[in-house]
């Protein structure tokens, strides 16, 4: 088990654990976390899933031209932690990341 | 109170539900469901949900949402009857629910084939997610499928068999895949795409039967052609699920009349999503259309409506469909363009369509160019059209200048 944090867009801070082999936008929204709609099912489409990264112990893998293109094109201002959850994986790896979900 | 009672969880549904507590809607929520499973995600169906025998469906919101947002999901359960003088709706197990507005989300239904051999078990639809289960559990003694269909689901699917190792036949009535969805030269590179993965493609073909033998499918008939299949799988549109609004004498034609509020005639019954005929903003007609887009969108327009700041319905249409490898993208709608612009990339692939209506830009199909296709959906929404030779260039970086010079001047 994977432990990530999320801070919702109203402040709330929620910490849960999930399992790999699934997109963090997906163990997020199983887990209920408020402000990721996910419209698209993770399709690189619709960037409801948009987070901030404000915190990684270790550096997260690079993104690919489809998630940097959507991210940079989308209505809220893309940043230079910004993430679409819905390509991003879950490994042990990513233990104890902290994301600043965007919400709309 | 009665509140707010929505008939149908799916993506138009379930969005209403969240967007009216978001918009801060404090009365009673009831989402009722036919379906029996757990709201989920539609699009995956035909492609992830496939990938393994256990893959769960993906749900639209988790258990918990529901919970703490007080919605009050009902699923398996049947809607019978619409009793407007008395504001209830009856359901098929003689339970009355009260409502003080209803919202009609309930989609569409797969049009059925009604040829001989369509009711052999091994024909298959593809729209709900008892009918992916159902074609999933074939999928092992799946050889070769006919797929009787050149629209989105039946190539998604096509593609998907033939990633599987299935032979696979599409039979199309038309003289090219994907109808009227999308211009011939984006139709053109999607059977391009198709026959590069060993797709067969039948066009101009009409199916005259599914033929047995012992009970079994065998073949389909080509008009006397008779083509080895062992399963088919029946993808020839959909129609909307606006029985209950006719019944209830509420205008229908192609889908439930609304207006741009998305309101029936009735002033406490409104309808949204695959269902409901709507005035169309940038077509400037009446239209029905079958996306995740439209039916999310209008919940979000209708939530603001029911919650006393009145919206209508304008968001700009737009499409996705992964077919293979292949992702096709649209923004906008194409139908009264008078000219277009194509685009190639490196390898001389067509990258992307633009269609311009009096020299302005309308509709960007893509194929693998999503910075294009996100982009595009800016420019058109607000009204941009880079010049000519821009939007030939193809080339993302240039008409994100060309977009944000004629935003910031």
């Amino acid at each position: 088990m994977t432990k990530l944090v999320f801070i919702e867009p109203s402040g709330m801070r929620r910490e849960i654990e999930v399992t790999s082999g699934q997109s963090v936008m997906q163990a997020a929204t199983t887990a209920g976390v408020a402000g990721i709609d996910a419209e698209c099912g993770g399709s690189c489409m619709c960037a409801t899933c948009h987070c901030l990264v404000v915190e990684a112990p270790v550096s997260l893998p690079k993104m690919e031209t489809d998630e940097a293109d959507t991210l940079e094109f989308t209505a809220e201002e893309m940043h230079d932690n910004s993430r679409l959850t819905c390509q991003l994986a879950v490994t042990e790896d990513l233990g104890g990341t902290v994301f600043k979900v965007i919400g709309r | 109170m009665a509140g707010v009672l929505i008939i149908g969880a799916g993506h138009g549904g379930v969005q209403l539900a969240a967007s009216l507590r978001d918009a801060g809607f404090d009365g009673a929520v009831s989402l009722l469901s036919e379906d029996p499973d757990f709201p989920y995600h539609k699009p995956p169906l035909s492609k992830s949900f496939m990938a393994a025998h256990d893959t769960a469906l993906q749900p639209l919101r988790a258990e918990v949402f529901f919970e703490q947002n007080r919605i009050d999901l009902k699923l398996g359960t049947v809607v019978e009857q619409i009793d407007r003088s008395a504001k209830v709706v009856v359901c098929s197990d003689g339970r009355k629910i009260a409502y003080d507005k209803l919202v009609i989300a309930t989609g569409t239904r797969a049009r059925r084939l009604s040829i001989p051999g369509a009711d052999l078990p091994e024909v298959f639809y593809l729209r709900t997610a008892q009918d992916a289960r159902a074609m999933r559990a074939a999928l092992p003694s799946m050889r070769r499928v006919a797929v009787i269909g050149g629209g989105f689901i039946g190539l998604e699917a096509a593609a998907m068999l033939s990633g599987r190792g299935v032979k696979v036949d599409v039979i199309e009535v038309a003289p090219r895949l994907l109808g009227r969805a999308t211009s011939d030269a984006i139709a053109q590179q999607v059977a391009n795409h198709l026959q590069s993965i060993d797709v067969t493609l039948h066009l101009c073909q009409t199916v005259d039967a599914i033929t047995q033998k012992d009970g079994n499918v065998c073949g389909i008939d080509l008009g006397g052609n008779v083509l080895a299949a062992d399963h088919v799988l029946i993808g020839v549109g959909a129609l909307p699920v606006d029985m209950l609004a006719r019944d209830a004498s509420l205008r229908t034609e192609n889908g439930i009349l609304v207006d741009e509020f998305l309101r029936t005639e009735d002033a406490d019954i409104f309808a949204i999503g695959d269902c409901v005929a709507f005035p169309q903003v940038h077509l400037g007609l009446r239209t029905r259309l079958e996306s995740v887009q439209n039916a999310t969108d209008q919940a979000r327009a209708l939530a603001l409506t029911l919650t006393g700041s009145p919206a209508p319905y304008t968001a700009l249409p737009w499409f996705w469909s992964d077919i293979g490898k292949l992702k096709v993208q649209i923004a906008g709608l194409s139908d009264e363009a008078d000219e277009q612009i194509e685009t190639r990339d490196a390898e001389g692939n067509l990258k992307s369509v633009y269609h311009l209506k009096n020299g302005h830009l309308v509709t960007c199909e893509t194929l693998n160019s999503g910075g294009e296709h996100m982009l595009s959906r800016k420019m058109i929404a607000e009204g941009f059209t880079p010049t000519r030779e821009q939007l030939a260039s193809g080339d993302v970086k240039t008409l994100k200048q060309s977009y944000m010079a004629a935003r910031n001047r």
